[in-house]
């Protein structure tokens, strides 16, 4: 295309996008004023548009539950899932048996915690250097010592088997939404909502169709694992560049030798990134597990936290932490290793170094174990815990009083003047007011498509019947990541203007998202126990980690050129920021925003062990029986108003970026 | 198949590249310009386009980005499938072959390189080398004595552990050489080959592919749209412009009697004395005194002898063996380039 078209087409584009600006401002004025008036009128309009009646709300839940029973027992469903049941718990059975040493097939011993500490140190190794030998070696231990060994084996068992079925048929699915388009676009949908979906929603149906316990716990696991396996696949598979793919074509392969020589093995680095995405996720939903009875380090942490133990919680979140951050370091430290030539005539035991060292270490320390019984266990007396003195410290400098006073001014501040104003506001409006007002933000945000799918979706909201429930359930999130963003802006602005701060940041925050977000809730219950703050906290925590790292990634992402220009055309520090970075940064900084929203609707259904209100606490309760038609239409009010949000953000976002042309 | 037949040949070759290229293309007015396709949404790709090889030759085609000439070179070896014409390699229309057959010919006779040499990165250089050969089956001890051979052939003895990543760009393109190599093909297709590498080595890799080339004598189809590079490898030229052929012919011709305006703008910055050769200026038949001067050699070379020689006509030896007669004054004119 010539450059004078091209000039032309931007032309006639920024006419348009000018007319179109004044028609979506008339647009979105008619529908927020609306929706003003709505409000305003409240007592006067018919009280349909203000909640929709009882009788108006279809029995979603008992046709849900009706289908489910169809599909359980008239198909015969729940024969296929208790075979496929029986399967996963015999290699769930056989993980734990080597791992911790559960009287199953094999029928082996336990491993003693130092082989598995030593071999995972050679590992790291391997793949990163003696500071990821340092990591591995040193979770494994301080794990051990701590007297955790038999929690965390349980909680891997469960990985161990997960991981590997998450990543096949993640692959699998990648491989086959990248061969069929038509696939692919009846995949991306369901992906997006597996992705909005509360944890309940995965808990409740792995348990009815696969049993309480590791079964289902691995079920909800794989399932919760997958998605992002199979984008990457799909997006490392579609990456091949054409002259490699011409080349082995251009080599007589068949089909399948394509597939195997060519095009899987140049997409090892997308997915392996899948395989590390899977493991992450696998962690976080295994510890959330302990909310079906999965015995592991979800559950003791639980346990802890229920029963207010902070020092003991706190020694376990430390251990998750350091999993979390050896198995997301080590799958990233694969995904970078590049394979090494040795020089002709290297022996065998020199290529095969690692391999050999690995096997030497694991017989060591297995012989050493035998006679040094400490090798192989540590039991609760010998373990170093200090639980109940960690205790004493926490409570001891919560209590001290200038760190209460402050503690109890944040606790009133925030819930005299923020939370129930701003929470008896939110269910005051009418439902239609509500409505009204998210298609136009929508309209506002991304046009008509947004508009029509926030209009849909939040209609669909208030005929699920959940309504005020919802309301708390936004009301919560919506605040939280107003705070976020009120705090972790300028922190981010100021690690951003700094080259070292921002990489810091950066860092930091990367870890921290490898994190299960069940500890996020850690941090908060030590701080103010167990209290409606506390939920708002544990979001802001957690949602404040993608607002930070994508703010700071925008603002450093701009062109170099474009800043040094700003500089030479005389800009201040302030106007640079202003006029320059933060347009240009955006579509980044709203990435995060994005990502913060799934996030806080993830972490407000958590926090509903806490006891909070909303639909994340109704839909725990559906946990103790069989109401799986009333835990979806729960679940999905809340992948409603998550993914209207979404899809509004990413369409602004995506708009964005082709007006920069980014 | 007798020697005559040429090894690929292309007849009235269409690719259009659209919505239903086949509908549009069979009732598509004859005479439609590139311009016109455009309009109607399709792009021509490669635009009505009938030329042959023949064995042994070399091809080069020649255009700027755009011009279709890397998606000609996909006609021939069915990376794309044609939407109008015939192609045939040795005969045989390849259009009508199914995907085993396809494969297999592949397999047999043809090598490409790439422009960014298309090496897989998780293979070593004698890995990749070999490629082709596990593709078809060999057994492991044979395909990497063939390959270790190919390997030296491009000079990279020593490196055969290497692994893409860890090569020059040069280096990495003598693997996708080497590569195209092992199955011992007939056709070679070179798709911009030294594009993607600086000038330097560029040069160097074209004093290799000629030698090569000399040993080997294969067909080849070398694509670029560099000129000097055109007029420095091939025995004919195709230019290229908007999918369709302007002109195939020598060197000399191209230089010397362009057929479009298109072409003619190529030669301009052209020093035609360098390209131009004393067996094409030379009338046959004609019987001159003196010693005659080599019929490859290029006007520039025969400089000082044109201007030291009084005579009007200089004897040539043509490769026949017959001699001609140089008019020095037009020899002359092209060593100055001067328009006649």
């Amino acid at each position: 295309m010539s450059d004078s078209t091209r000039v032309d087409a931007m032309r006639q584009g920024a006419e348009a996008a000018s007319i179109g600006a004044t028609r979506t401002r008339t647009i979105v004025l008619t529908l927020i004023g609306a929706a003003i008036l709505l409000a305003v009128l409240k007592p006067w309009i018919p009280s349909v548009l203000v909640r929709l009646p009882d009788d108006a709300i279809l029995p979603w839940a008992d046709w849900l539950d009706a289908g489910f029973s169809w599909l359980q027992n008239d198909i015969g469903l729940i024969h296929v899932t208790r075979t496929i049941s029986g399967w996963l718990g015999f290699l769930t059975d056989a993980a734990a048996n080597i791992l911790y040493g559960k009287a199953r097939w094999p029928r082996l011993e336990a491993l003693p915690w130092s082989v598995v500490a030593a071999c995972s140190a050679v590992l790291g190794f391997w793949l990163g250097g003696w500071r990821l030998a340092l990591l591995a070696g040193g979770t494994f231990v301080w794990t051990a010592l701590m007297g955790q060994w038999r929690w965390a084996m349980e909680t891997l068992s469960v990985i161990a088997v997960a991981v590997p079925f998450g990543f096949c048929i993640g692959l699998l699915l990648g491989m086959c939404a990248w061969k069929s388009r038509r696939f692919e676009e009846a995949l991306r949908p369901v992906l997006l909502v597996l992705q909005t979906l509360p944890f309940y929603s995965y808990l409740l149906p792995a348990v009815i169709f696969f049993k309480v316990g590791p079964t289902a716990a691995s079920v909800a696991t794989i399932v919760y694992s997958m998605p992002p396996m199979i984008l990457m696949t799909i997006v490392g598979l579609r990456k091949v560049p054409p002259d490699v793919v011409e080349a082995g074509r251009m080599s007589g392969c068949t089909r399948w030798q394509m597939l195997r020589y060519v095009f899987l093995p140049s997409a090892r680095s997308e997915i392996l990134v899948g395989l590390n995405q899977v493991i992450m996720l696998a962690l976080a939903m295994v510890v959330l597990t302990a909310f079906i009875g999965m015995p592991g380090l979800g559950a003791k942490l639980l346990a802890m936290m229920n029963s207010f133990k902070l020092g003991r919680s706190f020694e376990i979140g430390v251990t998750i932490v350091l999993l979390a951050v050896t198995l997301d370091r080590l799958s990233k430290a694969w995904v970078v290793k590049q394979p090494e030539h040795f020089e002709r005539g290297t022996p065998w035991w020199q290529r095969h170094l690692f391999l050999l060292l690995g096997i030497a270490t694991f017989m060591l320390f297995y012989l050493l174990s035998q006679f040094l019984p400490i090798l192989d266990e540590i039991g609760r007396r010998q373990s170093l815990s200090r639980g109940s003195e960690i205790d004493t410290l926490i409570k001891g400098f919560l209590g001290i009083s200038w760190v209460k006073a402050i503690t109890d001014f944040i606790r009133w501040f925030f819930n005299i003047w923020v939370l129930i104003p701003t929470e008896l506001a939110l269910l005051f409006l009418p439902t239609f007011t509500v409505i009204l007002a998210m298609t136009g933000i929508g309209y506002l945000l991304g046009g008509w498509f947004p508009a029509l799918v926030a209009f849909l979706f939040f209609s669909a909201v208030a005929q699920l019947g959940w309504w005020d429930r919802a309301m708390l359930t936004l009301h919560s999130t919506l605040t939280a990541v107003f705070l976020a963003m009120l705090f972790g802006m300028p922190l981010a602005i100021w690690a951003a203007q700094r080259e070292r701060a921002s990489r810091w940041m950066i860092f930091a925050c990367d870890t921290a998202q490898t994190f299960p977000s069940f500890i996020y809730l850690l941090p908060a219950i030590m701080l103010f126990g167990i209290t409606p703050i506390t939920v708002i906290l544990a979001i802001l925590i957690y949602t404040m980690v993608p607002v930070v790292r994508y703010t700071v990634e925008g603002l450093r992402g701009v062109p170099r050129e474009i800043t040094e220009a700003a500089d030479m055309a005389g800009a201040t520090r302030w106007q640079k920021l202003w006029k320059v970075e933060f347009p240009l940064a955006m579509p980044t900084i709203a990435v995060g925003l994005n990502q913060a929203f799934i996030f806080a609707f993830f972490m407000v259904i958590i926090a509903a062990f806490i006891g909070t209100r909303d639909l994340g606490q109704e839909m725990q309760r559906t946990l103790a029986g069989t109401d799986l038609g009333k835990n979806f239409t729960l679940g999905f009010s809340v992948v409603f108003m998550a993914l209207s949000l979404d899809i509004a953000i990413n369409s602004w976002a995506r708009k964005r970026r082709e007006i920069l042309g980014q | 198949m007798d020697s005559d037949t040429p090894v690929i040949s292309a007849e009235r070759v269409w690719k259009l590249f659209g919505p239903n290229p086949e509908a549009y293309l069979s009732r598509m007015p004859e005479g439609h310009s590139f311009e016109d396709i455009r309009s109607d949404g399709y792009i021509a790709g490669v635009k009505d386009v009938s030329l042959e090889v023949s064995k042994g030759e070399m091809l080069v085609i020649m255009g700027l980005s755009g011009s279709g000439k890397s998606t000609l070179v996909r006609c021939f070896s069915r990376l794309h499938d044609i939407t109008g014409g015939v192609v045939k390699i040795d005969g045989q229309d390849i259009m009508s072959l199914n995907a085993t057959e396809l494969i297999e010919l592949r397999r047999s006779k043809m090598g490409m390189v790439f422009q960014s040499f298309g090496l897989l990165p998780h293979r070593t250089v004698l890995e990749n080398v070999a490629f082709p050969l596990e593709m078809r089956g060999q057994d492991r001890h044979a395909r990497r004595e063939r390959a270790l051979e190919m390997v030296r052939l491009v000079g990279l003895d020593g490196r055969e552990d290497y692994f893409p990543r860890e090569l020059s760009g040069g280096q990495q393109q003598r693997v996708g050489i080497a590569r195209s190599l092992a199955i011992e093909p007939n056709i070679w297709f070179l798709d911009e080959p030294f594009s993607a590498l600086d000038p330097l080595i560029r040069r160097e890799m074209q004093d290799e592919f000629l030698r090569l080339q000399d040993m080997l004598g294969k067909t080849i189809v070398f694509i670029t749209h560099d000129f000097d590079e055109a007029l420095r490898l091939a025995d004919r030229i195709a230019i290229m412009k908007d999918g369709a052929v302007e002109q195939v012919d020598t060197p000399d011709k191209i230089v010397l009697d362009p057929a479009t305006e298109y072409v003619a703008k190529f030669t301009e910055e052209v020093d035609k004395a360098s390209v131009v050769h004393a067996s094409v200026l030379a009338r046959e038949g004609e019987s001159v005194d003196g010693e005659p001067v080599p019929g490859n050699a290029t006007i520039l070379s025969l400089a000082r002898r044109l201007v030291e020689d009084r005579s009007d006509t200089i004897p040539v030896s043509l490769p026949d063996g017959r001699t001609g007669a140089l008019d020095r004054k037009a020899a002359l004119a092209v060593l100055f380039g001067e328009k006649e």
